[in-house]
């Protein structure tokens, strides 16, 4: 082999420069995921907006007719029907019943229902859909059929039906909500466990001996929790406009119980000569279902970035 | 189309039907269990009502009613009206119904789609100006108000205080009618149109080959009419199925308040009255249309991309 003959000479060399001029990497202080998240929600100016009016709603929804000298039910056809003023802010009804009290009363009965089946929802849901992603095979082809056939009845003709054939009433409103809205639910938490459950942490766990049990609520479940939230967000305004929806066509509360749905379907008896009446809880019920989904898209960018839109 | 493609839309078809059924049985049990009998007449004495029941059938055990309903309905027969439209054929009167709700339905989705898109493109086309927030905020608002809100302000607004607008629905003058329910159905597909036109938009005109054929030297308006419009135009169809199943909730509330003489006012007439013939017929017809629109759906998405199968979505 030749052998190299090289000199170098002094100039050959060229002083790059100063230790001063080397960039570093800069290490950011290290940051937990939701912390991340919570950053990541607070840049979206839209989705604090809609937070800030959930919160100032719900506020006014639990004091506003704790403080107010009017009950919700008081019948005074004396005062029937006086438009907005500094008495009545929000005016009253044909019963004289102050609408003020009426509409957070309603909003907070509103709020409640939604509250309520949305728990119920997510707990049978998530179930349905652990067990049904998790043991796969034939347990999850039968579930599957299942949540098929009961997800193909339109949901309004199924809450029609159920509310005719059960008394209207608070608890039956819930129950009929429950019953239409987990399957939602059961698929983002069945799609996701049916991903997770390849992941090498769960095998991992299992060669270390971990039950089934263990494996779907301490591995699995806590990996989908942000879904959920944002499926929670998202359906919230769905149940409250489908309380709506029910007392339009008659199957609400019963009275003299307000929810912004009847309050807009008594309104609305009068709306020609009275637009106030309906016109303040719409404008309650649009602004509630404006901010719950603002906040539900905020935090689907937040939580979970890859989510599709839609 | 391939066996496999067949074999997939007999299958679903299949199940659709299945389906079908199932529903009907649970309609036709919980219609019969409603509490209070179809026959709304306190002074009619037991012999009366016996007749009554015997006239409409109504004294056979449950099964044979059944038996018979779904012979008769397979004959286009859905049974006479009881107390509402006194012994008129249900067919009729759902099918006239019916009529007039799925025109709103189809006239309101054309609409929404052409504006829409048009404001999707709009929005893309000037990302992150004024006006794209605009369009955003607007079909946000869109999106999560529902539709009965907007006719309200439509009635307030147009028929009650400017008095442009008719305040009911009159057969005489269909069209100036239907504008106020039509519009306000109209404004969820413009909205939801807008916003998935935009984000397919902009996925589009940051695609390499947008860069291709901008440096192929294209004009502007061939580059969007013919490469991005294009390319975004598949995906913002196969999201018109679901707006159509979204809007059939829509309906129901729109109706009443524009006082339309559609299916989902009849349905809730029917409710009131315990009319159970009606209340079958409407409700099936809602599951059977929500059904038949799923199923279109599916086969659609099977036939444009076949890698979406039932069965297969592990």
């Amino acid at each position: 082999m030749e052998e190299l003959n090289i000199e170098f000479l002094a100039d050959d060399f060229e002083f790059v420069g100063d230790k001063q001029d080397i960039t570093i990497d800069q290490v950011l202080p290290s940051k937990p995921a939701w912390k991340d998240a919570i950053d990541r929600f607070c840049k979206n100016k839209g989705a604090v907006i809609g937070l800030i009016c959930i919160a100032i709603i719900i506020l006014f929804a639990i004091f506003a007719p704790m403080i107010s000298k009017w009950e919700f039910d008081d019948i005074n056809t004396a005062l029937a029907n006086i438009k907005p003023c500094a008495q009545h802010i929000f005016g009253t009804d044909s019963y004289g019943r102050d609408l003020f009290v009426r509409t957070w009363k309603g909003t907070r009965i509103s709020l409640f229902i939604a509250c309520v089946a949305i728990v119920i929802d997510v707990v049978v849901g998530m179930i349905y859909g652990l067990i049904s992603g998790y043991f796969g095979g034939k347990v999850d082809a039968i579930m599957q059929r299942f949540q098929e056939i009961v997800n193909s009845i339109p949901t309004l003709v199924v809450l029609t039906l159920l509310l005719m054939v059960m008394k209207s009433s608070l608890f039956t409103i819930i129950v009929a909500l429950s019953f239409t809205e987990w399957i939602g639910m059961s698929r983002i938490t069945r799609a996701q466990v049916l991903k997770i459950k390849e992941e090498e942490f769960v095998l991992a766990s299992r060669t270390l001996g971990a039950s089934s049990f263990f494996i779907i609520f301490k591995e699995i479940l806590p990996n989908i929790y942000s879904q959920l939230i944002i499926m929670v967000m998202m359906s919230i305004p769905n149940a409250i406009f489908y309380e709506a929806y029910l007392s339009f066509v008659g199957l609400g509360l019963p009275i003299p119980a307000a929810s912004l749905g009847t309050l807009i379907n008594d309104g609305f008896d009068k709306i020609t000569v009275y637009p106030y009446q309906m016109v303040i809880p719409v404008v309650v019920f649009s602004i509630l279902m404006l901010s719950f989904n603002l906040v539900g898209d905020g935090l689907r960018d937040a939580l979970d970035p890859t989510m599709k839109e839609m | 189309m391939s066996k496999s493609t067949l074999k997939y839309i007999g299958k679903r078809l299949l199940i659709s039907i299945a389906t079908l059924f199932i529903i009907l049985v649970v309609l036709f049990l919980m219609v019969k269990f409603l509490p209070g009998s179809p026959i709304n007449n306190e002074k009619l004495s037991a012999g009366a009502r016996a007749a009554i029941e015997a006239k409409y059938g109504l004294d056979k055990p449950i099964p044979v009613q059944f038996v018979y309903y779904v012979k008769s309905m397979l004959t286009g027969d859905f049974g006479v009206s009881y107390n509402m439209y006194k012994d008129m054929k249900v067919a009729t009167l759902v099918g006239k119904a019916a009529k007039i709700s799925f025109m709103y339905g189809i006239i309101a989705v054309i609409i929404g789609t052409i504006i829409g898109m048009a404001l999707g493109v709009f929005a893309a086309l000037h990302k992150n100006t004024i006006w794209d927030t605009l369009a955003t905020a607007l079909s946000v608002l869109g999106v999560s108000i529902p539709s009965f809100v907007f006719a309200m302000l439509i009635l307030i607004v147009f028929a009650s205080k400017l008095k442009i607008l008719p305040t009911g629905y009159s057969s005489r003058n269909a069209i100036v009618s239907s504008i106020m329910p039509i519009s306000a159905l109209s404004v969820g597909v413009i909205a939801n149109v807008a916003r998935f036109t935009r984000t397919e938009m902009v996925s589009v005109l940051n695609s390499e080959y947008m860069t291709l054929a901008k440096a192929k030297g294209l004009d502007r308006k061939t580059l969007i009419m013919k490469h991005a419009l294009r390319n975004s135009l598949i995906p913002v169809i196969t999201i018109l199925g679901p707006i159509l199943v979204n809007l059939m909730t829509g309906t129901m509330v729109v109706e009443k308040i524009c006082s339309v003489p559609g299916l989902g006012k009849l349905l809730v007439n029917s409710i009131t009255s315990n009319d159970i013939n009606i209340i079958l017929a409407c409700s099936f017809l809602y599951a059977a249309m929500y059904i038949i629109m799923m199923l279109i759906i599916d086969v659609s998405y099977g036939i444009i991309d076949p890698r979406i199968r039932l069965g297969k979505d592990e």
